[in-house]
């Protein structure tokens, strides 16, 4: 396995993920001889994962039963340790595409956090791409490091632990893309473009609050960045349920025994999140 | 600037290049072709004249459709006026305030003055210009210049380009696929390099074309067709390079029952009868789209074209041209249309200038045997496509499938869901929420899948200026849904609904308690 590239058997090394239901699944790092706990009872490595496909039913030992999942960036998310708010998919994906990544591109990205965005940059530009991800806590920049290590894709990123604002992304003249999640992004704008090809490319920077997104405008603008745009997306999960509507009695009538009906129908959640941050892009023109 | 030629040259537009004109918020896809006028934004001008010139340059417009790169200080004017008023209980509403009429604008025009001075003239002929807010001298000069800008920018096309121009177009022919829900698509399909992926779409080839950008030349995709042949005019109008389209396949719907029977002899010359599924699940018999044509022969593709395609095919090849159309397309055109085939006509003047004796029985025989022997050619062709797609499907191990039509979802994932590995993520993209809901309940029918979900996304643009912050417009609800989710390996011992408590039976019981 790799978070780039599909393969059919579990082996010995690969991060995979045990699924318990859907909103209760961890990652395992299967291991030769480890065993992994779960609420059906154990589960032993070398019988039970290893040389196995993806996607097959294992039963533990208290005879109940898993899935086991090939990790993608999307599962990594929802299941990652966090050191920091991430990034979720909904906003990943808009990322994604309004930065026009695909194999090949070169990637600046700051900071690396929990490196949830991290793993769909890379996964999407591979196998020929680059990240240069800049992240200021010593601790999670080496963090970061090490899962990139054990999900075998550090061949396709480089950690950099510094500063963004102050010492910029260590390279000039090479990204494509630029992605800014940190708390001042007015303050990187013009590392971003000295990171940017002189061709030209694309800018990003997430911000949860509206002032943080007016001062950045203002940085683009005066960096000479063009087409700024600012979005927000949320998702929204329906409930696919059957509900019964009972109906109402009008006295005694043999014509309609029903006392309810059935319809398949989707609710809404109560309560959803409404705001994780504002999406701005914008385009460098070629200088 | 010019340093360095070569670096450059992969930046300049060159002839026969597909790309976006921008102007505004608005986009268009064109070829660039020798001499071709384009209409764009009630203008028309030739895009060939921008030819050598850099990727992402504005033009203005001059006379004769001629493009002239703009110099990159031109665009600020020299509007802004020092003098504003504060508010506007002095302005009064008399519809005198402009001086100019509109036929002293049109003589400007005539002249051939720039944008910016026919703006200008505007602003100095308005009485009330002064007295306006800064804001509002801002609000005014930018609604003039929407008006009489003639500029175009010419970019090079992108998934995120090409998404919005359909969303901002044409959306009857995306099947009103917001490019908020493609971006989420793509996302939730872990679509990337060196996988295969399946591919059903009716979205003028956009969402095919989004996936190869995303899959760059690697691996392969299978594009599965309804009727006589793929659409993909949007895919063109990506302009990729040659070496990916080595990677597309396809492979027409109509023979997915029989390829899933294990049926489909694609060795045999003439597929029709042999083609014929013995053995078709339930599920698929209640299939509208996939049932119809099961036996599909050659003949009735044929006939089903000039109904299901060119219609089709005359909206997406509007932003390029008639001839860009898909290679496919054109080879299956002819045998129907003979007009389109300039080889045969050439043929037919040259035997019927030599031969005098009976020259019209002469010609016509010719003219039915070189039409076979091109028949044969053509089905053989297709027979070795078809038989190449059919065996990367056989191996039902796909990476992932996308589904995104105007067809019944439901039919159509439960077909193709089974050419997918286990561990695989698929997304259904659908117009409309209710069908999803059915492809859901079948699915947890059915088993063989996990984290199955059904969403959809709200956009929301800002206007961010300097105190003038503020949500633009709200998009919600015409984005379309997606259903998602990840294969497993089948339950054999099928446990009919005992999956756990992934749908709340629960609540049953109590709403229902008489």
């Amino acid at each position: 396995m790799s978070f780039v590239e599909y393969s059919d058997l579990i082996q010995d090394g690969d991060v995979a993920i045990v699924y318990l239901g859907p909103e209760s699944m961890m990652p395992v790092k299967v291991k030769q001889g480890a065993q992994t706990q779960t609420r059906y009872g154990v589960i032993r490595h070398s019988s039970d994962l290893i040389g196995r496909r993806y996607g097959s039913k294992v039963t533990c030992s208290k005879g109940g039963w898993v899935y086991v999942l090939h990790m993608t960036p999307e599962l990594w998310t929802v299941n990652l340790p966090h050191r920091t708010q991430i990034l979720y998919t909904t906003d990943i994906a808009t990322i994604t595409m309004m930065l026009e990544l695909k194999p090949g591109a070169v990637v600046c990205e700051s900071g690396t956090g929990s490196g949830s965005l991290s793993h769909a940059i890379l996964r999407s530009i591979a196998p020929s791409g680059h990240l240069h991800t800049v992240e200021f806590h010593q601790q999670r920049a080496e963090k970061a490091e090490e899962e990139f290590k054990e999900h075998r894709v550090d061949r396709l990123v480089t950690v950099r632990n510094q500063d963004v604002c102050k010492d910029g992304f260590g390279v000039t003249g090479v990204a494509d893309a630029v992605f800014l999640d940190i708390p001042s992004p007015w303050e990187a704008v013009r590392h971003a473009k000295a990171a940017m090809k002189r061709q030209g490319g694309r800018v990003c920077s997430f911000s949860p609050c509206i002032e943080q997104v007016q001062k950045t405008c203002e940085a683009l603008v005066d960096q000479g960045f063009e087409e700024l745009s600012t979005l927000e997306v949320l998702l929204r999960v329906h409930d696919v349920r059957t509900v019964y509507l009972p109906l109402p009695d009008f006295g005694p009538d043999e014509t309609a025994p029903q006392t309810s009906v059935a319809l398949k129908t989707t609710t809404l959640p109560r309560e959803m999140p409404g705001h994780t941050g504002y999406l701005t892009f914008a385009t460098k023109p070629r200088t | 600037m010019a340093d360095n030629v070569d670096e450059d040259s992969p930046d300049r537009i060159k002839a026969g290049d597909y790309v976006v004109l921008k102007r505004g918020d608005i986009f268009k896809a064109v070829q660039i072709q020798p001499k071709k006028k384009a209409m764009f934004e009630k203008q028309w001008f030739l895009p060939d004249t921008a030819v050598g010139q850099l990727y992402g340059s504005t033009f203005d417009v001059a006379p004769g459709g001629i493009l002239q790169p703009r110099k990159p200080k031109d665009t600020e004017g020299s509007t802004d006026a020092n003098e504003a008023g504060t508010d506007n209980r002095h302005i009064l509403d008399d519809g005198k305030s402009q001086k100019l009429t509109r036929d002293d604008i049109e003589i400007l025009k005539g002249q051939g003055l720039k944008d910016q001075e026919i703006i200008q003239q505007l602003v100095d002929n308005s009485s009330t210009f002064r007295d306006k807010t800064k804001y509002a001298q801002d609000k005014y000069i930018k609604k003039k210049k929407k008006k009489y800008e003639n500029t175009v920018t010419i970019l090079r096309p992108s998934c995120r380009i090409l998404a919005m121009m359909y969303h901002g177009r044409e959306p009857g022919k995306i099947c009103h696929m917001r490019y908020d829900m493609l971006a989420q698509m793509l996302t939730l399909a872990n679509i990337h390099a060196g996988s295969k992926v399946l591919v059903f779409e009716t979205c003028a080839g956009l969402v095919l074309g989004s996936v190869m950008e995303r899959m760059g030349g690697y691996g392969s995709v299978i594009q599965m067709f309804p009727g006589g042949g793929p659409v993909r005019a949007g895919v063109e109008s990506f302009g990729f390079p040659a070496h990916f389209h080595d990677t597309l396949h396809e492979f027409p719907i109509c023979h997915v029952n029989a390829l899933l029977a294990g049926t489909l002899d694609t060795a045999c010359k003439d597929p029709p009868a042999a083609s014929k599924p013995s053995v078709a699940s339930a599920e698929e018999e209640q299939n509208p789209p996939t049932a119809e044509p099961t036996s599909c022969p050659e003949e009735l593709k044929m006939e089903a074209e000039p109904t299901s395609c060119p219609e089709e095919l005359k909206m997406e090849a509007e932003p390029t041209e008639p001839t860009s159309c898909p290679e496919e397309l054109k080879m299956e055109a002819e045998p129907t249309e003979p007009t389109s085939c300039p080889e045969e006509l050439k043929m037919e003047s040259k035997s019927g200038a030599e031969k005098i004796n009976d020259p019209e029985k002469e010609e016509r025989e010719k003219r039915i045997e070189a039409k076979a022997q091109e028949r044969k050619v053509k089905l053989e062709e297709k027979r070795k496509k078809l038989a190449s797609a059919a065996a990367l499907l056989e191996g039902r191990n796909a990476d992932g499938l996308v589904i995104a039509s105007r067809f019944h979802p439901c039919p159509v994932l439960l077909g193709l869901i089974q050419f997918l590995s286990p561990s695989r993520p698929f997304v259904v993209y659908s117009q409309y929420k209710e069908p999803l809901i059915e492809c859901f309940t079948k699915l947890k029918e059915r088993g063989g899948t996990v984290n199955l979900r059904l969403t959809d996304t709200w956009l929301r643009r800002y206007q961010v200026l300097p105190n003038r912050t503020h949500p633009l417009l709200l998009m919600s609800g015409a984005g379309g849904f997606i259903l998602s989710g990840t294969t497993v390996a089948v339950d054999d011992s099928k446990p009919a609904n005992s999956q756990r408590a992934e749908e709340p039976a629960a609540k049953r019981q109590k709403v229902d308690g008489r």
